[in-house]
């Protein structure tokens, strides 16, 4: 369990890195690092990998919005068959059921405001159980899952010390 | 008029630069170096103590403390290290100082004469020397072994000559080598003490960053606690060291001896820092776990690369540095480490700086992120290949 945990940290902080870079991180060897890789997807605690994307700094258009959404349930409909619903768009990246003054906290991500607008209007606001959608356009990003998205370079250590 | 040099006392004219600053020179004037020279964490200090000193200095806390420092943080100082099984009154065993070095430099001035012997197991921390020499006593240099993973022994000590020595300085978990002690280990070396009635400067600052067993205190053997002071602080645990605090425990007559030294000279440690401090004592023991786990990690890492590199490293278990051997067909650890930085732009400290026994060998300081440990490596491993080639 503790290897797991471990490994998981290592993926987290650059899913990229080589086995035999992690294997050597944990005193391990690469066959048991791949294979407790192996476990962790098997079982679903690994979704998949990604890159972190400053798209500030890329070179394309891309809007991303965090959207309030709000709910009515019937005895027919719980949140798992709504949040399937909403979940299949891939203009959706992520879906969170959360506690609080709202129900769903929806990521939605376009290549325009107009496209992100058009998309909550005219896919998620008439799904029937959605009552309410409050669309929040993110402006800048300035981290992104732990990675911080300034200079960088901010180590003002001595290059030699003692 | 004098040549101005001839104004300075002879003290001064005869500390050497300490041996860093050539590479700290070389590593300055150079872009994209990448540094494993560096003696302190990348990391911050815990976000909590920081807050606690700028809430100190919001609130106008900038006296002056009693010349030991604040009573609250002796006293938390007090219960922190009983994690070690050491005991010490706050009101009289525990003097709070401006970083450990402090402590180390003021217990030499309270219990070294001019012409006393001070044995100093090497390689070591580059202060040790120079603050036996500005009390005016003369180093017995210890050599400590690379077969015997640069741990101290009883005959170490007797082929020295350090019987006749006033005192010991012990700094393990090590700087430079990241060697560490066993309690059997350093009951062997408790016992050449008493032997030979020693005093034991024992150099604790690593005490928290060891990843297999626990840390032993050498003041935690039998009859040793009378004769030894200890030394800690927060600059490597806590990723503190510009707010400079450490502290000493020892005996109430050393530790009144040293806070009269301290008293006439620092007066008392950084008001601001001792807040942090306090901050730090109270709620960030998590913090330095994870410090303490991402080190490993990287431990784990650098000693392994060097090894396949086919640069010997021993496995080091504590602080932050490893202490491999140069690789085959180089003797000479400076001409190496100069070579590196110039072709490779990578900086490491020669194992020579830190004294007898370094010649050979490098400090390589883990204390940086992954990605700039990997460069590092890489660049290694191109240089040694294309030495070996050529």
């Amino acid at each position: 369990m503790e290897a797991k945990r471990e490994l998981l940290d290592l993926l987290l902080s650059d899913a990229r890195q080589s086995t035999e870079d992690i294997a050597r991180q944990l005193g391990s060897d690469a066959a048991t690092v791949e294979a407790l890789i192996d476990e962790l997807e098997s079982e679903g605690a690994i979704r998949g990998y990604q890159a972190v994307v400053d798209w500030d700094s890329a070179d394309r258009e891309h809007v991303r919005a965090e959207v309030e959404l709000n709910v009515e349930l019937d005895r027919e409909t719980g949140y798992e068959e709504i949040a399937r619903r909403i979940a299949k768009f891939p203009e959706v990246s992520s879906l969170r059921l959360i506690s609080g003054s709202y129900d769903f906290a929806v990521d939605v991500e376009g290549e325009s405001m107009h496209d992100v607008s058009r998309f909550v209007s005219e896919q998620i606001a008439p799904i029937p159980e959605v009552t309410q959608t409050v669309t929040h356009f993110v402006m800048t990003t300035y981290k992104e899952r732990g990675v911080y998205f300034g200079d960088g370079d901010d180590d003002d250590r001595l290059a030699v010390s003692p | 008029m004098t040549e101005r040099t001839d104004r300075l006392s002879q003290r001064a004219r005869e500390t050497p630069p300490s041996g860093i600053r050539r590479f700290f020179e070389l590593a300055e004037e150079m872009d994209d170096i990448v540094s494993l020279g560096v003696g302190e964490p990348d990391f911050s200090a815990p976000w909590a103590a920081r807050a606690a000193a700028i809430d100190s200095l919001e609130r106008g806390r900038t006296s002056y403390t009693s010349n030991r420092g604040r009573r609250d943080l002796r006293e938390r100082v007090a219960s922190h290290v009983r994690r070690y099984d050491l005991s010490y009154d706050p009101d009289e065993e525990i003097l709070v100082t401006t970083g450990a070095s402090e402590a180390v430099d003021l217990a030499m001035r309270a219990l070294v004469d001019p012409g006393d012997a001070v044995a100093v197991p090497q390689p070591s921390y580059i202060s040790y020397g120079p603050t036996v020499s500005f009390s005016g006593g003369e180093v017995v240099p210890v050599e400590t072994h690379a077969e015997n993973d640069f741990v101290l022994t009883y005959e170490d000590l007797e082929r020295a000559g350090a019987a006749d020595a006033e005192a010991l300085v012990l700094c393990y978990p090590n700087n430079p080598t990241g060697a560490v002690m066993t309690r059997e280990e350093l009951a062997e070396v408790a016992e050449f003490v008493r032997e030979h009635d020693l005093f034991v400067l024992s150099d604790e600052i690593y005490a928290a960053l060891r990843y297999e067993d626990e840390h032993v205190s050498i003041a935690t053997l039998p009859g040793m606690r009378e004769r030894t002071v200890v030394f800690n602080g927060f600059s490597k645990a806590y990723a503190m060291t510009g707010l400079r605090l450490g502290y000493a425990l020892g005996p109430p007559e050393v530790i009144d001896a040293m806070n009269r030294i301290h008293q006439y000279t620092m007066l008392s440690s950084p008001t601001t820092a001792q807040f942090a401090a306090l901050e730090a004592l109270d709620s960030c023991d998590g913090a330095v776990e994870e410090m303490r786990r991402e080190f490993d990690r990287r431990r784990q890492f650098v000693i392994s690369r060097f090894n396949e590199i086919g640069m010997d490293c021993f496995e080091a278990k504590g602080a932050f540095y490893v202490f491999p051997k140069c690789p085959p067909g180089w003797e000479d650890d400076e001409a190496f480490a100069e070579a590196l930085i110039r072709e490779e732009r990578v900086a490491l400290v020669p194992g020579r700086v830190f004294g007898e026994g370094g010649e050979g060998h490098l400090r390589v300081s883990y204390a940086s992120g992954m990605s700039e440990l990997k460069t590092a490596m890489d660049r290694i491993e191109s240089f040694v290949t294309e030495q070996k080639q050529s």
